[in-house]
């Protein structure tokens, strides 16, 4: 089966609608990201805390917010962060002025669930909430207590299982205390000393993330220099490998992909984390892998026809390349929307950032690089034709040469 | 073409056995195949759970209290040289600034003009460490040289590090991380990662409650119990003493109790340093430092006490007893120990003492197993389903030479798992995007590869020669497009920081191997299917 056979588009006849669109949208982009949402930082680059909590009903988001944004400061954010995969999620966001707050913060939050929805007062220790060292203590002096004879081995054990049947079979969360019976080591007993040092509480911390906004700023920093650098050193490789402007045309396509990315992400206001960094790397590789195919086919076929216009050459190259660029594209995207649809919440940043950088990456190869080298060409051949000629080193005037000798 | 064919199996064939080698080792059984699996692919802290703490060293304390001590010393130095003086005084520190680490500045004032040159002798000779500079005629200001400066911060570093390492050696963990952060000399920056432990309250209880170190002067012991102990004083305790057990060693059996003195003789924070060596008698020992100030009265007491015994009590546990032999000051020796470890121990316990700086929470993340487990279940199921989708898709589009491609893909996944397990590199999820971009382009490999083979067969060439030809014009692009983004990953790793530095190793591993799947072992491939027939005139593709 083939899909495309020896077509013949006129791709870059029709470049014009698609430089606008992508102008309209890095424009578009760009507003958002000065006028109005602004860049959406995760925690990872702004600093703070952020904490995903698990409830046993539907979280009541406005409550959660209220009684949090009274004993905290600063701004509080309470998102429904409820799917598939994690049912009855809230991710609590707070700002961190300073480094010295890490662990007020968290105790504050913790403390503002437990009087909220827990039961703080009565003594008892939080079993959705506890980790193995806390519990074994309590239930040794429970079990002493009630008579039942454990040696520590075994309550090590019985400690072990009870926690990974919460975590495993329950992610996290125990609504009942008969949901344990079947737990290996447990019996009558122990399940009776169990339930008179501990409670459930309706809600399981399942992961805090805290960073100083010192550390928040220079990972920023980082992590866009050192996609700046990889640019840079990739604009270097193609124009060793071909042509200065190929090198930048490839590199521009890159930047563009990336700032639009950036764009529909501050557009829908989605956040930027670390996950959405190592995405929108991924998608630089991607883009710039896509971009390369297509001007290593134009370098073969300049090879061949010297007489051609650079334009129809960089046609035919789009077109021979059509059916791998539309195979390879597809694929990637489906394996992309599989992330996006069944990847999770956890996911959902990365495979967001994937999916429009895929569409982005595939048409700026066509649109954005190509033209790019077009433009140049085209321009330096009219300069050529002026009286006035900058003088080119040999070799350059020569390798140019082969590329239009006719216009 | 054919004539290497046998050559080229078998490089694939070993390289295959020792990438499988790597991932699962030489299963016994079922559950060891699962444990290797589990033990040579490791999953980093956003996959499976646990603590991960970035913690910064306050340097600045620890110059500073260098430049106390200096004061002090230098005071007792200028007055046995009857150098008089009118004020010593060091610069201040902020908290939360390690750049004032390098700005502490000792001012001296007041330094009679006729004792110039003794006070510059004196500084010369005993305090080499500082470079004097003249402020007029009576003042001057000190400050630590570069090159100690540099030591004194990188060990301040290291030693949090050591302590903290001990202190967590608590927990009883199997595995965990306690090292150096970010740039050494000037992030001062620890990472604390602790897989399985989503508590990281705990950790930081434990990080943060200085461990106490003491000497105490031992009155009595050892006992095999407590109750043996108290049985030979009538059942209480004399005056100003508490019953401490021994810290136990490995090859000891039973308890030793001593009893010692409640009031410590010397405690952590006038010990500055310990190591391990040997006597002239190439037994092994311990020395150790203490302050000017403990020096002083550690002297006293020592003097006082020959004969009798002391005790190295650290967070309550005694780690070592020692009979005191002579008059010790400011530098001792505990020698007699049994092997190499002990002294080695012993000299981590006595400088594990109190942390030398303070320290500030930089980052703390804690991912419960449960969230840890979910985002694993989810996205290994969403990846199978776009792989699924992907092989359904290249089988369906080139039939019989999409099998090729399935092969490489799977070989390719082989390897780079293979290469995580054997540079002991953790999976992470920025890791996980580096091998799907790896996918992405293994498939783009593939896929060039045959469309360009397509391209020759409509051409008119021969099956053989389209194969060729597809295969060589298609390696030039497949160099390019993965030169380009192994040069993108090299300054990634280069500048990049944790996450970034994981997403570049990953990806370069996988595209190494993804030249040798797509070109190499997938062209072995064709080769062979066409090798077994005399003529062939078409191509399942």
């Amino acid at each position: 089966m083939e899909l495309f056979k020896n077509t013949n588009y006129d791709f870059l006849g029709k470049k014009w609608p698609f430089i606008i669109a992508s102008l309209v949208l890095t424009v578009a982009g760009l507003g958002s990201v000065f006028f109005w949402h602004g860049m959406n930082y995760g925690i990872d680059f702004k600093g703070g805390a952020m904490m995903t909590v698990r409830f046993a009903y539907p979280p009541p988001v406005d409550k959660i917010r209220s009684a949090m944004s009274h004993a905290i400061k600063g701004e509080v954010s309470v998102e429904n962060f409820t799917s598939g995969t994690a049912p009855n999620s809230v991710v609590i966001g707070t700002e961190l002025e300073e480094e010295r707050l890490l662990n007020k913060n968290r105790q504050a939050m913790e403390d503002v669930l437990n009087t909220t929805f827990g039961q703080p007062n009565n003594g008892k220790l939080d079993f959705n909430n506890t980790s193995e060292q806390t519990l074994a203590g309590r239930l040794r002096d429970a079990l002493a207590g009630a008579g039942v004879p454990m040696t520590d081995q075994q309550l090590q054990t019985l400690v072990t299982n009870l926690l990974a049947a919460r975590d495993k079979q329950y992610s996290g969360l125990i609504t009942d205390f008969h949901q344990l019976a079947s737990v290996p080591g447990m019996n009558p007993g122990i399940m009776n000393a169990f339930e008179q040092v501990s409670y459930l509480a309706p809600f399981h911390v399942a992961e805090v993330e805290m960073v100083g906004p010192k550390v928040g700023a220079e990972l920023r920093t980082k992590a866009v220099l050192a996609t700046l650098y990889a640019l840079a050193g990739m604009l270097v490789y193609i124009a060793f490998r071909f042509e200065w402007i190929y090198g930048l045309g490839a590199v521009i396509a890159c930047f563009h992909d990336t700032i639009i990315t950036v764009g529909v992400f501050s557009l829908f206001n989605e956040q930027i984390s670390m996950t959405v960094i190592a995405a929108l790397l991924t998608l630089v590789g991607y883009s710039m892998n896509d971009t390369i195919v297509i001007f290593d086919r134009i370098r073969e076929n300049l090879k061949t026809s010297r007489r051609e216009p650079l334009e129809q050459v960089m046609n035919r190259a789009v077109n021979q390349t059509l059916s791998r660029t539309v195979m390879t594209s597809g694929l990637t995207f489906l394996t992309v929307i599989a992330l996006f649809l069944f990847g999770g919440p956890v996911l959902h940043g990365f495979s967001f950032a994937l999916v429009c950088g895929i569409i982005v990456g595939t048409y700026s190869s066509v649109f954005i690089a190509s033209p790019i080298v077009l433009f140049w060409h085209s321009y330096t051949d009219k300069k050529r034709k002026s009286p006035v000629m900058p003088a080119a080193s040999r070799a350059e005037t020569a390798r140019k040469g082969t590329t239009k000798a006719v216009k | 073409m054919k004539r290497n064919l046998k050559s080229r199996a078998i490089v694939i064939a070993v390289t295959i056995l020792i990438c499988v080698l790597g991932i699962i080792g030489i299963p016994k059984s079922w559950s060891d195949l699962k444990q290797n699996f589990r033990d040579n692919i490791r999953l980093g802290l956003d996959l499976r759970g646990g603590s991960h703490l970035v913690l910064q060293v306050q340097v600045q304390d620890a110059v500073k209290a260098d430049g106390d001590q200096t004061i002090e010393r230098m005071k007792e130095e200028l007055k046995k040289e009857n150098i008089t003086w009118t004020d010593m005084t060091d610069s201040d520190v902020r908290p939360d600034h390690v750049e004032d680490a390098d700005n502490v500045t000792i001012t001296v004032k007041g330094i009679p003009a006729t004792m110039t040159s003794a006070f510059r002798n004196v500084i010369a000779d005993r305090f080499p460490t500082y470079s004097l500079t003249t402020l007029n005629s009576t003042d001057y200001s000190m400050k630590l040289k570069p090159s100690d400066l540099l030591a004194l911060k990188t060990d301040t570093v290291t030693r949090t590090v050591d302590t903290i390492g001990n202190r967590i050696d608590q927990l009883g963990l199997s595995e965990k991380t306690v090292t150096q952060y970010g740039r050494a000399g000037s992030d001062y920056e620890i990472l604390v990662q602790l897989p399985g432990v989503d508590d990281p309250a705990r950790v930081k209880e434990l990080i943060g409650t200085a461990a106490v170190l003491e000497i105490d002067d031992v009155k009595d012991g050892p006992f095999a119990s407590r109750d043996a102990a108290l049985a030979q004083h009538g059942g209480v305790l004399p005056l100003n003493t508490k019953l401490v057990k021994s810290k136990p060693r490995a090859g000891q059996d039973g308890e030793q109790w001593f009893l010692v003195g409640k009031t410590p003789v010397i405690t952590g924070h006038e010990m500055r340093n310990a190591r391990p060596g040997q006597d002239e008698m190439r037994k092994w020992e311990t020395s150790f430092n203490l302050s000017p100030d403990g020096g002083k009265r550690f002297g006293r007491y020592t003097e006082a006490n020959i004969g009798n015994r002391l005790a190295v009590v650290l967070d309550n546990q005694i780690v070592s007893v020692a009979t005191i032999e002579s008059k010790i000051e400011d530098s001792g020796r505990i020698t007699g120990l049994g092997s190499e470890d002990e002294a080695v121990d012993l000299s981590r316990y006595l400088r594990s003492g109190s942390l030398p700086a303070g320290v500030v929470y930089n980052e703390e993340r804690s991912i419960g197993p449960s969230l840890g487990a979910d985002s694993i279940h989810a996205g290994l199921m969403a990846g199978i389903a776009g792989l699924a989708a992907v092989v359904f898709v290249m089988l369906f589009y080139y039939r019989r030479s999409g099998i090729n491609a399935v092969l490489a893909l799977l070989l390719n996944t082989i390897i780079l798992l293979a290469a995580l397990s054997y540079f002991h590199a953790v999976l992470t999820l920025p890791g996980i995007a580096g091998v799907i971009l790896t996918i992405g382009m293994a498939v783009d490999s593939n896929v060039l590869i045959f469309e360009r083979i397509r391209e020759e067969l409509r051409a008119g060439k021969s099956v053989i020669a389209a194969v060729d030809t597809g295969f060589s014009k298609a390696f030039l692009t497949i160099i390019d497009t993965h030169v380009t983004t192994v040069v993108s990953c090299a300054f990634l790793f280069l500048f990049g920081e944790g996450p970034v530095k994981g997403f570049a190793v990953t990806l370069t591993i996988g595209l190494i191997a993804n030249v040798f799947t797509a070109v190499f072992v997938s062209k072995t491939i064709f080769d062979y299917e066409l090798s077994g027939h005399r003529r062939v005139e078409t191509l399942s593709i």
